[in-house]
């Protein structure tokens, strides 16, 4: 069996576990195994019924005290306790933040090999040699790697393929799981949470903004959020941004900051360095504003405009308050 | 208070990234090195801690003897000491270089009692493995929360309390770990200083201490890198001016987003 932890914030599916779902589906297809999941901290129905949409044939929910919100080490626990209870020959999970941290904990406990952000596996059979191509550098360089371990745990590159739901799926068996969780595991749980903006976020939004050096300062991003606003979407920033202090961190696309997906990307003044680049290749579509046509964003958007994104930006927006007038 | 900080060498990030002929380490002869940017942080954050607190930070690494380059730049911007576990090189897997870190960390607290707390780096910038600070902080026993982008240490509160901040979509959350505790630490905690002329000559005389391995090999071992396809993109150019504005907008009608 492919167990396969699913990722939830507070009874909302993660993309990142729909992809696990996705690639766990041919997964389990090439183990010649049936596909599993572990739901942890909720047996809320209508998760269980979108894991079987995705092709889970069979969901174990565990519910404790411990596990009334996220804590890496007391979720980290309880996956490694069904994976000692179930046998499962493999353990895969989404490469999120929080993906990758449940698996090291499971990985710890059992002293396990974990493979992380994984993008093709060729399963192996018993305690034979697994073989995997997985990203490093963020995605920007591939490691093709051999795995000797009975219960390989693997976790699926983030946004390297897209969820879709099993073409036919039946209602998942769910099962409860009562697990004597030590109260000691509840000292990484979250103890509260500041929500600073409602609505759309840079990974969820229809459309990002990205300013990078060529936008100058802080105060010239200004005509960049005016633009967001009228698209109901975010700016977001590169590297280089940040290091002049010009956006908050949190604006970053890019290796160490965020991963996009919008519908389109609007890159301007960014040169497209490869660290910026893995974070916002996952983007529908490009389309790239900068000064010079041979900048790699350039190269690699749909669409470009070779001008100065100073004077471009101000009148996209005027183009769109006239359209709308 | 006393803080652990592990780094890792990593090839200069920024650049592309090139495999040697071999295809099982990066080229780095045009690239220089760097401290995984994570770590540097992790560095930062440390160092403003003691500040803060008074104390001291240790800095660990684990990678070739160059790797003690690593160590005498966090020293050059405030670390205290600096312990290298020497590799001949080669890549090490995530188990062996946990059990080997845990092995080092151990010997450290043998004589002076637990760090206060770990500073590890998310993950390293090269291999990614996202495991190797959860793997040391279960071993040694220690409370560890991945992901964090600010702490701040309450030392007389029951024993010692780090309040570690955790970015979400849209806000953050809090975690309150006891010390002696554990952090995996993201870019963006802070904005790393520049080493100082007197920090510079400080790190000279920094004494390395190092320590051997007998750690043994994990699970997981590297076949082979290399770059992943380019997908070619015929790129469309809209307009070398403000005049482009309409077709843009024509194409965001097209994608709907309008």
């Amino acid at each position: 069996m492919l167990l396969v932890v699913l990722e939830h914030d507070r009874g909302a599916m993660d993309e990142a576990t729909r992809e696990a779902l996705t690639f766990g589906r041919g997964l389990a297809a090439q183990m010649g195994a049936p596909m599993h999941a572990a739901l942890i901290g909720t047996d809320d129905a209508d998760l269980v019924a979108e894991a079987g949409a995705f092709g889970a044939e069979a969901v174990y929910t565990v519910v404790h005290e411990v596990l009334v919100d996220f804590g890496p080490e007391a979720w980290g626990e309880s996956a490694a306790e069904l994976v000692r209870r179930l046998n499962p020959s493999a353990v895969l999970a989404g490469g999120s933040e929080r993906g990758n941290e449940i698996m090291a904990q499971v990985a710890a406990r059992l002293d396990l090999p974990m493979v992380a952000n994984c993008i093709e596996i060729q399963a192996g059979s018993g305690a034979g040699e697994w073989t995997m191509t997985r990203q490093q550098w963020g995605g920007s360089l591939l490691e093709d790697a051999r795995l000797v371990s009975e219960r390989p745990l693997l976790t699926i590159g983030l946004h390297t393929l897209a969820a879709q739901p099993a073409p036919s799926a039946a209602e998942p068996a769910s099962e409860s799981v009562d697990i004597d969780l030590d109260q000691s595991l509840a000292r990484t749980m979250v103890k509260d949470r500041v929500v600073l903006e409602a609505g759309v976020t840079l990974s969820t939004a229809p459309v990002v903004i990205g300013g990078g050096r060529g936008v100058g300062s802080a105060e010239a991003f200004a005509p960049l959020e005016e633009l967001a606003a009228m698209l109901g979407g975010r700016v977001g920033c590169s590297r280089a941004v940040t290091n002049n202090g010009w956006r908050p961190h949190s604006d970053q696309v890019g290796q160490t900051g965020t991963r996009i997906t919008p519908e389109i990307y609007i890159a301007t003044g960014i040169s497209g360095a490869i660290q910026h680049w893995v974070g916002a290749k996952a983007s529908k579509h490009i389309l790239a504003i900068n000064i010079d046509p041979e900048a790699n964003m350039v190269v690699k958007a749909d669409w470009a405009v070779i001008a100065d994104l100073h004077e471009v930006i101000p009148a996209i927006a005027e183009e769109i308050k006239r359209r709308r007038a | 208070m006393r803080i652990l900080c592990c780094v890792k060498r990593v090839a200069a990030p920024g650049a592309k990234i090139n495999v040697t002929a071999d295809g099982l380490a990066v080229d780095a002869t045009h690239l220089g090195f760097a401290t995984s940017p994570h770590e540097e942080c992790g560095v930062e954050e440390a160092v403003q801690l003691v500040e803060r607190h008074g104390g001291e930070v240790t800095v660990l690494t684990l990678g070739p003897p160059e790797a003690a380059e690593q160590l005498r730049y966090a020293a050059s911007v405030g670390a205290h000491h600096g312990v290298l576990v020497a590799t001949d090189g080669s890549a090490w897997d995530p188990q062996r270089t946990a059990a080997a870190l845990t092995a080092a960390i151990r010997g450290l607290e043998a004589d002076e009692g637990p760090f206060d707390l770990l500073v590890f780096g998310n993950e390293s910038a090269d291999s990614g493995g996202f495991q190797v600070g959860v793997r040391v902080a279960y071993a040694l026993g220690r409370p560890i929360v991945n992901g964090v982008k600010g702490i701040e240490v309450d030392l007389e509160a029951g024993g010692g309390v780090v309040h570690a901040r955790r970015e979400i979509d849209g806000g953050f959350e809090v975690y309150e770990l006891p010390v002696p505790a554990a952090v995996g630490v993201k870019e963006g905690i802070n904005l790393p200083r520049y080493p100082t002329m007197r920090g510079r000559l400080a790190s000279k005389k920094l004494e390395i201490a190092e320590v051997g391995s007998d750690a043994q090999l994990g699970g997981q071992s590297l076949v082979r890198l290399h770059r992943p396809r380019e997908t070619v993109t015929e790129t469309e150019i809209l307009g070398t001016g403000p005049e482009a504005a309409a077709a843009v907008v024509d194409v965001l009608a097209d994608l709907g987003v309008l």
